[in-house]
């Protein structure tokens, strides 16, 4: 009946990522919480989190993918959005620290009185507030990207322009959250959090809430992409992506499209960085690394482009393979995402979507002439 | 000429590092009417429409379609009050299928809010089969564009445009890469539009120019040179001069 119902909507990859998704979402928790720890269906507490973090990532991907693979705007930036939307979670949660903090002032949060500030700047006012962090987890990377967008797709700004200057966006920021005169914790970020909305952060229950939000985030804005490329839009700036040109000759005005979607991207990834900060503990400018933009980057590219699903697929494929090697081999890991990077260029531009496409076009009894020429593009 | 004038250039003038691309280019096309544009490479052929559609900025010189001053109009804006570009290389969508390139191609308000809450109405489904046949594309409707060969390709372009509903099309070298029978009925097919709207077409062709049997400019290092039918420029001496008798 769900599957009837939602099939035909999704596709059939689609609607396969969301019941797995829905199924990892509610399992992983019931399992951590509800079995006991000797049982060999027990998922540990860390398990938990780290996957929770692979979700965000997961949802982090699908942004880029929704941007590149369908609209060819290749952020290197996008980094920028998660760690805004970071920010503004983990300033929410600095102000629930209040006088429990180590200098004990209920005003201040710890660096600032470690900087011998007196009063909160006022772009802190209102982060007290759960339903205003909320506000600017969206707001803040959105008019970013609106402002950022605006200026570059107006002047036309494209290719490996674009993504220069995105990757410069992200840097530049970097560098302001290292000062500590911009009041956000600089180098150190912000960390040493205690609740959220009034459940600690520490606490099991609370790791599988937000595990479970955030797997309830990605499939939402799953279905919103999926929503927005299935529609003409989404095929307008496929056509963007494909020609350009020709798409402004038909009357479409290419900067509109694209400022629409890169600022429903840049939400995204800031939702993305909004659950990811509770479930690390920490947010700190190094998020804002351009590295941490590529890497976002090459996830989108190892799942497949321009399946929405293939990237979120990688990004946890990848992350799972990092927190193995960093483990393992630590020396290693640098390698094996640089190797990566480069055998999904040559052999394997759908990325691991384009394996399961292949498998189930071939399996659909299409001419095998089709599939070839298909499989040769 | 009795139509009155839908398009107007007066003294164009386009200059790229010093090379005169456009040179004080006069040119008038009226409603409804046919006009091909030949010329020697360089001639200027391609700027012209550049010019007229907004992707060049003339540094000289007036370009207006009806009333409409179009010199300080960008690409989408020209092409919104009703001219439409085919280009020299076919370019169509090629992941979509030639369905949705017709599809994106037909006149309907182009916001991003308006495409995102898009749905065919049964009279657009009606249009856009119908261009399909016009185009003989109707076998083809649900493969991808890219899978398309050359000529089908231009066909398609062609019949994009039509979905705008141009009041002018400006159409690039569209036979180029066809056999004899496409060529034919590209010329069919042109003709049949121009029934409705004013056709600009540049091309080398001078089998397919012949077959259009309408009015020709000939342009020379950005100007006109000559004009009138295709047999007056063909006597006409300069022209053999410089283009025909080499």
């Amino acid at each position: 009946m769900i599957a009837k119902t939602f099939m035909p909507l999704l596709g059939r990859a689609g609607f396969i990522f969301l019941a797995v998704l829905a199924l990892i979402g509610i399992g992983m928790p019931v399992l951590n919480l509800f079995t006991s720890p000797d049982s060999i269906l027990h998922v540990p507490d860390y398990a938990v989190t780290l996957g929770g973090k692979y979700l965000c990532y997961a949802l982090l991907a699908l942004s880029v993918d929704l941007v590149w693979g369908y609209c060819g705007i290749l952020s290197l930036g996008h980094g920028a959005f998660f760690a805004l939307g970071g920010y503004a979670m983990g300033m929410y949660m600095m102000r629930q620290i209040g006088a429990r903090g180590v200098y004990g002032n209920a005003e201040l949060p710890d660096f600032m009185v470690f900087l011998n500030w007196q009063v909160l700047p006022w772009y802190w006012h209102g982060f007290e507030y759960f339903t205003f962090a909320i506000l600017m987890v969206v707001l803040a990377p959105g008019l970013l990207a609106l402002v950022f967008g605006w200026f570059a797709f107006r002047s036309r700004v494209t290719g490996v322009y674009l993504s220069i200057i995105t990757q410069a966006m992200t840097y530049a920021l970097l560098l302001a959250f290292f000062r500590n005169d911009m009041g956000f914790g600089g180098n150190n970020g912000l960390t040493d959090f205690k609740d959220i909305l009034g459940f600690s952060v520490q606490a099991a229950s609370t790791r599988a809430a937000l595990f479970m939000l955030s797997a309830l985030a990605l499939g939402l804005c799953f279905i919103i992409a999926r929503k927005i490329v299935d529609s003409k839009f989404g095929k307008i700036i496929i056509g963007i992506r494909d020609a350009e040109s020709r798409t402004r000759f038909l009357g479409y005005r290419v900067e509109n499209y694209k400022l629409f979607i890169f600022v429903i991207s840049a939400i995204m990834a800031g939702i993305a960085g909004a659950l990811y900060v509770p479930q690390v503990g920490i947010i700190n400018p190094s998020e804002f690394a351009p590295s941490n933009s590529i890497e976002a980057v090459i996830w989108t590219a190892f799942g497949g482009r321009g399946t929405l699903w293939g990237a979120a697929l990688g990004a946890v494929v990848i992350n799972a393979v990092k927190s193995y090697l960093t483990g393992a081999l630590p020396n290693a890991w640098l390698f094996v995402l640089g190797a990566l990077a480069i055998v999904v260029t040559i052999y394997m531009p759908k990325g691991l979507a384009g394996l399961f496409s292949g498998w189930s076009k071939v399996r659909a009894n299409k001419p095998l002439k089709q599939t070839l020429s298909e499989a040769a593009e | 000429m009795t139509t009155e004038t839908l398009l107007y250039l007066e003294g164009v003038s386009v200059t790229f590092d010093g090379f005169k691309a456009l040179n004080n280019l006069n040119l008038d096309v009226g409603t409804n009417e046919m006009r091909a544009i030949i010329g020697p490479n360089g001639a200027g052929k391609t700027t012209m429409m550049d010019v007229i559609t907004g992707k060049t900025r003339p540094d000289e010189g007036r370009v207006s379609f009806r009333d409409v001053t179009l010199t300080t109009m960008d690409e989408t804006a020209i092409a919104n009050i009703g001219i439409g570009r085919k280009f020299q290389k076919p370019t169509v969508f090629e992941s979509h299928t030639v369905w949705d390139n017709l599809e994106l191609a037909m006149k309907a308000p182009r916001s991003s809010f308006a495409s995102l809450r898009w749905s065919l109405t049964g009279e657009q489904l009606e249009r856009i089969s119908k261009t399909l046949e016009r185009i003989n594309l109707t076998p083809a409707a649900k493969q991808l564009a890219g899978n398309l060969s050359h000529g089908q390709k231009q066909w398609l372009e062609i019949g994009m445009l039509l979905m705008q509903e141009p009041e002018l099309l400006l159409v690039d070298e569209p036979v180029a890469g066809m056999t004899d029978a496409e060529t034919e009925k590209t010329a069919m097919l042109l003709r049949d539009i121009a029934q409705t709207a004013a056709v600009v077409v540049v091309e080398h062709d001078m089998d397919f120019v012949r077959a259009l049997d309408v009015r020709v400019t000939v342009l020379h290092e950005g100007s006109v040179l000559a004009e009138g039918s295709l047999d007056t420029v063909q006597n006409n001496q300069r022209v053999i001069d410089v283009y025909l008798g080499r």
